[in-house]
């Protein structure tokens, strides 16, 4: 909003100096006619070219155009300025109403400064006012458009260009600029040159086509396939990214129960906590960042990852040394003691954060995304948790096939009387290790509190999918884990795509039953001698 | 030593001591409960009023559940966190009739349940068949989650799936329920479940005497629950059960095929669960999705922890305990409440893991003799020198 | 600590080779036919877990009342032999039969435990929770179905046979306690009494003097050789002088298969075997 406001006191200031007078008779309509002549007098105004039309349709939008007697003042900027002869007033006059912007006119107000935009110096401005315009602009506004074409370097802003004018031209052109027009959109249109197209292609009530013209009917027809075709593209790559996008989520939930339950064999159900935990260290460095350093708040994730690692590593490692060493070799037991930490640890929560979820802010970055095609938008935050992900991935089989800690974490977990005849010592390992899978629960929050809510029950909803995926891919199997997170992320995405997120959830998870009942040592484990019971 | 005779049926269930509380238990149910809320009048300050034998009933249904639980973790060692799946699932059985009993007297003063006029259905779904027969809704309560429990354990047990991960698996089992419940066209009220009942076999459900006669039903289910229980594990195959808890090897090297034990007590206890969620709806008047969550059959094993897994009186015990402290704490400290729960999961865990009962049983051998005996031990002569 | 782990691997042993078979089934009627005087074969048996053959084309032959040592070096196969024959592992290659007849690779544990074959642990694996009276009562042999189970009430004629088990393995005055309080070797006389309550043809017994007393061990080396002759037994001891007062016929295993067999002194003479103990 501040960045408009800035654009508008720009031209204000270019153009007042210019004091370019505007046609009173325009501006009269624009104040006081139907919504026709209103929307009439908007193209018209746009068409005259004259630099003195934005300031006043963005005040217009805006609601800071006053009405007095016929005169129309912009008192937007602390100023007020007489539209027609840019005569600055002292005060507004007694009789000042204001003129109200309906629906309609607030559409075509946008849509005209859209159109005017185009010319704008910023990239980003014409990049987005060509967006406002492919979603449908005047016929009337078309030499514009060619206009800003014909001057436009940017080859994307140019795309989506000549996607607006082919769709003007459609309608409005003589044959031959139709037929390219048909053309151009069967190259690079999306769902709205669909829209356009489909109309050509069919016939009317009475039996006859639509569009006289064989041709054109032809031509439209072929370039509806390839849109066709592109769309369907769009989706399956869009279906491809959810499921890579659902699996890297899934990952990096696992990743730390891969360490704690596949390698130390503690069955940790506060584990979602953890990540609860972490997802709220993220939200106290963001809130930190916001009051105290607001002008570095985009870097905040820096900062952050290594805070939610750190507090949930030590929320975890705290865990360890009060409750779960004493539970070593009882699963169950141990299974019950940690619902009930996650129990305490969701009321703590509660009582320190409040019940309802918190707002944690995307840094600028992360928000917005890439958009592939036209119906394929791909969020950065979801392409910056794969990254995070593979990232969190690498340092953990870094730190387990690496490091000392890791030697001995997998000598520990192996064979603990030999570990400890060898002078580790397997109690503080055991501390350490329940820490490392605990603190990447920590930044598993962390990536997660930038996609969705973050709130007391986080930790609840990944609980189920986090122990499938280790349970499916294996105890104790890096590999396994990833492979098995990938592979439940695409077959509930997919399924998704065909069924309906909850009967996929459904038949995932009766999948993973019915899997476990074949394969009980999930997907990678190796065999071995028996054990006496 | 007297050991080698076998004893009469009577004698191996229960000890003098043991029938005399249950008398007591009795007593206080089929006596006690009508006079003091049906017979005595508002005024009187021994008066009982319709919410503590709400509550009570309540209760009673939990001690149910957690009976069911004790029988598959405290003997046979295979701990399930799917438990409350069985008991939902008799507990929607039931509230089908219950919803057919309504008639037209619902909102919408239809044939079909409030919810269906509301998703625009025009006819019953083939699941609602019969459902506005009392012997039909009966024999779902039973067959539904004994033979979903049937199947379940079927597979899971030949596939030799043990321990932890038939924990987790059950938890997925009654998560995947819970969503599909949740779905409105899965054809059972989705999200608000069923309510507003109105009529139980023609009577009025919010009459006192039709409560206290579920009430009383309920005391009737619970004790024989934990007479049959009880002959269970007093049998030779309870006994194999406890075997296959502590060396499930050697009882298969014995020539005894533990799938087959494990089938029984398993599918036997998912019945007595999905009995008690049948007499839970029409006392409580709600069923809904949320029976099925994950937190809730968790909570089961809880109760029987706390009263003291493998004496079954012990999950009677705790059931009462926990769900006593819960109404008690959710309404005076309701913040409080999941801090006490928590801390009770680990507690008991790590300091009381033969429960209530078996520090109880600990005290007393101490008082008696001077020297700790194992409770466990002390637990099972009950049972035996009887 | 990892229990989990054990329970996993545990379960995935249990998993191999074809189970289709293995299913909910009572045992067969027939009883053992032994009548070439040959109680067990096992042929051309291998097995091997990940790439490491743990029994490779093993080939044994126990005869009808044989009390058969069987000795080797760590990760000989010794256990996996054992867990093939009691159906606890597939073999991935060869037959084991018990008689002429009954074929132990398409039976379960259970199944095979009825059929008459006694297996011990090489560590003691009892019923600690339940007392010695009853975990001699849970393997006497009996109709073990649940059903049967559910509703069965032990005769006089039963108790008495307990009571007989109980002088035999000198647990008379401890009938009554928890199997769990008993010592070491009191609990590997317990698996022995539950052993022969089974009244198997065959006995496999791993290891079954590891932690007895002196006097225990002989104790158990009178009870074995008195019981050769009735049962058949299969010893896998690392206990030579234990070995000593029992061997008729010892069998040497190296890497999954026979390297020699015959009497004590026999084998203990051969090259190779001295190699194998010795190293080269």
């Amino acid at each position: 909003m501040a960045k408009i406001q800035g654009w508008c006191a720009g031209l204000l200031l270019v153009f007042c100096a210019q004091a370019q007078a505007l046609d009173a008779g325009l501006v009269g309509r624009l104040m006081t006619g139907d919504s026709d002549e209103k929307s009439q007098a908007i193209t018209e105004l746009v068409v005259s070219g004259d630099p003195a039309v934005a300031p006043l349709l963005q005040a217009f939008a805006d609601g800071d155009l006053q009405a007095s007697g016929s005169r129309a003042l912009i008192t937007s900027g602390g100023r007020i300025v007489d539209a027609v002869t840019a005569e600055v007033l002292p005060a507004l006059p007694d009789d000042h109403e204001d003129l109200v912007v309906n629906n309609r006119m607030r559409r075509e107000l946008a849509d005209a400064l859209a159109v005017l935009k185009l010319l704008s110096t910023e990239r980003a401005d014409r990049l987005s006012a060509a967006r406002t315009l492919v979603n449908g602009a005047d016929d009337a506004m078309l030499p514009l458009v060619k206009k800003a074409l014909a001057a436009e370097q940017d080859s994307e802003i140019r795309g989506l260009l000549e996607g607006v004018a082919a769709s003007m031209e459609i309608r409005t052109g003589d044959t031959a600029q139709r037929m390219a027009a048909i053309i151009k959109l069967g190259e690079a249109g999306g769902s709205n040159a669909k829209k356009l197209l489909l109309p050509l292609t069919v016939k009317n009530a009475d039996g006859t086509w639509a569009e006289p013209d064989g041709d054109l009917r032809a031509a439209a027809a072929s370039s509806l396939r390839s849109i066709e075709s592109r769309l369907a593209w769009g989706e399956r790559v869009g279906l491809v990214f959810a499921g890579l996008s659902l699996g890297s989520i899934l990952l990096i939930a696992a990743l730390g129960l891969a360490i704690t339950y596949g390698l130390m064999g503690v069955i940790n159900m506060a584990h979602g906590e953890l990540m609860m935990i972490g997802a709220y260290a993220t939200y106290v460095v963001q809130s930190l960042f916001r009051t105290h350093l607001p002008a570095w708040f985009d870097w905040y994730p820096l900062l952050a990852v290594p805070v939610a690692f750190v507090t949930a590593a030590l929320v975890g490692m705290l865990l360890e040394r009060l409750v779960i060493r004493f539970l070593y070799g009882r699963p169950l037991e141990t299974l019950l003691a940690t619902w009930g930490i996650s129990l305490m640890l969701i009321q703590c929560v509660r009582s320190l954060f409040g019940a309802q979820n918190v707002q944690v802010e995307n840094p600028a970055f992360m928000s917005g995304g890439v958009a592939l095609m036209s119906n394929l938008v791909l969020p950065w935050n979801r392409i910056i948790i794969i990254g995070f992900a593979l990232v969190v991935l690498g340092a953990v089989s870094l730190t387990l096939t690496r490091t000392r800690l890791g030697l001995f974490v997998r000598g520990v977990t192996q064979n603990r009387t030999m570990a400890s005849c060898v002078g580790v010592a397997t109690a503080r390992i055991d501390t350490w290790a329940f820490g490392l899978g605990s603190g990447i629960a920590g930044l598993a929050g962390c990536g997660l509190s930038q996609i969705g809510n973050v709130g007391p029950e986080l930790g609840q909803g990944y609980i189920v999918d986090s122990f499938m995926v280790v349970v499916l891919g294996g105890v104790g199997q890096l590999a396994g884990t990833v492979y098995a997170a990938l592979g439940l992320g695409f077959a509930n995405k997919l399924l998704e795509a065909w069924s309906g997120a909850v009967l996929a959830k459904i038949a995932v998870l009766v999948f993973i039953i019915v899997f476990i009942q074949r394969r009980p040592q999930g997907l990678f484990a190796l065999k071995g001698r028996s054990l006496d019971a | 030593m007297n050991i080698h005779a076998a004893p009469s049926l009577v004698n191996r269930i229960y000890g003098p001591r043991a029938w005399l509380a249950l008398a007591i238990f009795a007593l206080i149910v089929f006596v006690v409960f009508p006079v003091a809320n049906l017979v005595l009048p508002a005024s009187s300050p021994f008066h009982l009023s319709a919410y503590w034998v709400a509550l009570a009933g309540k209760i009673m249904c939990y001690a149910i559940v957690a009976l069911a639980m004790d029988l598959i973790w405290g003997y046979a060692g295979i701990l399930s966190l799917g438990h409350g799946l069985f008991f939902a699932l008799g507990g929607y059985a039931m509230g089908m009739y219950l919803m057919r009993q309504i008639g037209r007297e619902g909102q919408y003063k239809s044939d079909l349940p409030d919810f269906m006029v509301f998703l625009d259905w025009k006819t019953l779904p083939w699941t609602w068949w019969n459902s506005d027969q009392f012997w039909w809704a009966a024999l779902l309560v039973v067959a539904v989650p004994g033979l979903l429990a049937f199947v379940f354990g079927w597979f899971a047990f030949r596939s030799r799936i043990r321990g932890v991960y038939f924990s987790i698996i059950t938890q997925a089992l009654t998560y995947a329920a819970m969503l599909l419940f949740f779905r409105n066209e899965t054809g059972f009220g989705g999200n608000n479940g069923f309510t507003d009942f109105k009529r139980i076999l023609g009577f009025d459900i919010t009459a006192p005497q039709t409560r206290m006669a579920l009430f009383m039903v309920t005391g009737v289910a619970l004790i024989a629950s934990l007479l049959v229980g009880r002959y269970i594990v007093t049998s030779k195959a309870g006994r194999v059960l406890q075997a296959i808890r502590d060396a499930e090897a050697r009882v298969m090297f014995c020539g005894y095929d533990t799938r087959h034990y494990k089938l029984f007590v398993w599918t036997f206890s998912a019945v007595l669960c999905g009995i008690a969620g049948a007499l839970y709806v029409p006392q409580v008047g709600i069923i809904n999705p949320g029976e099925m969550s994950p937190a809730n059959s968790i909570e089961i094993a809880i109760w029987v922890a706390v009263g003291g897994r493998g004496t079954l009186v012990g999950a009677v015990v705790g059931a009462f305990l926990v769900n006593g402290a819960k109404s008690f704490f959710t309404q005076a400290f309701p913040e409080y409440w999941l801090y006490v729960l928590g801390l009770a999961f680990i507690l008991v865990t790590l300091y009381l893991p033969d429960g209530v009962v078996g520090l109880l049983a600990r005290w007393r051998s101490r008082f008696r003799s001077g020297s700790a005996v194992k409770p466990a031990a002390t637990v099972k002569a009950e049972g035996d020198t009887a | 600590m990892s229990e989990a782990l054990i329970n996993a691997s545990a379960a995935e042993t249990f998993t191999e080779g074809d189970r289709a078979d293995a299913d909910f089934g009572h045992v067969l009627g027939q009883g053992l036919d032994a009548s070439h005087g040959v109680v067990l074969y096992v042929e051309g048996v291998s097995v091997s877990f990940d790439g490491f053959r743990a029994l490779n084309d093993l080939s044994l032959s126990i005869d009808m009342g044989e009390l058969r040592c069987v000795i080797g070096p760590n990760g000989a196969g010794k256990t996996t032999m054992m867990d093939v024959i009691t159906g606890r592992t597939r073999p991935d290659a060869g037959r084991v039969f018990f008689g002429q007849t009954i074929d132990l690779t398409r039976l379960n544990e259970s199944q095979i435990a009825q059929a008459g074959i006694g297996r011990k642990f090489q560590k003691p694996t009892i019923f600690e929770q339940l007392s010695v009276f009853e975990n001699l009562e849970l393997a006497m042999k009996a109709d073990k179905v649940v059903r049967n189970t559910l509703f069965s009430r032990l005769s006089s004629e039963q108790g008495d046979r307990i009571a007989a088990m109980l002088e035999q393995i000198r647990l008379v005055t401890d009938a009554g306690r928890l199997a769990g309080e008993l010592s070491h070797g009191q609990k590997q006389w317990l698996e022995i009494g539950m052993l022969l309550m089974q009244e198997p043809r065959l006995l496999l017994l791993d290891e079954p003097v590891a932690g007895m007393s002196d006097e225990e061990t002989e104790r158990t080396a009178e009870l074995f050789l008195s019981l050769a002759g009735r049962h058949s037994l299969v010893v896998v001891e690392h206990d030579m002088a234990f070995i000593g007062t029992i061997a008729r016929k010892v069998t040497v295993l190296h890497e999954g298969s026979v390297l020699a067999e015959g009497s004590l002194a026999e084998v203990q003479n051969d090259q190779r075997v001295i190699e194998v103990y010795l190293g080269r």
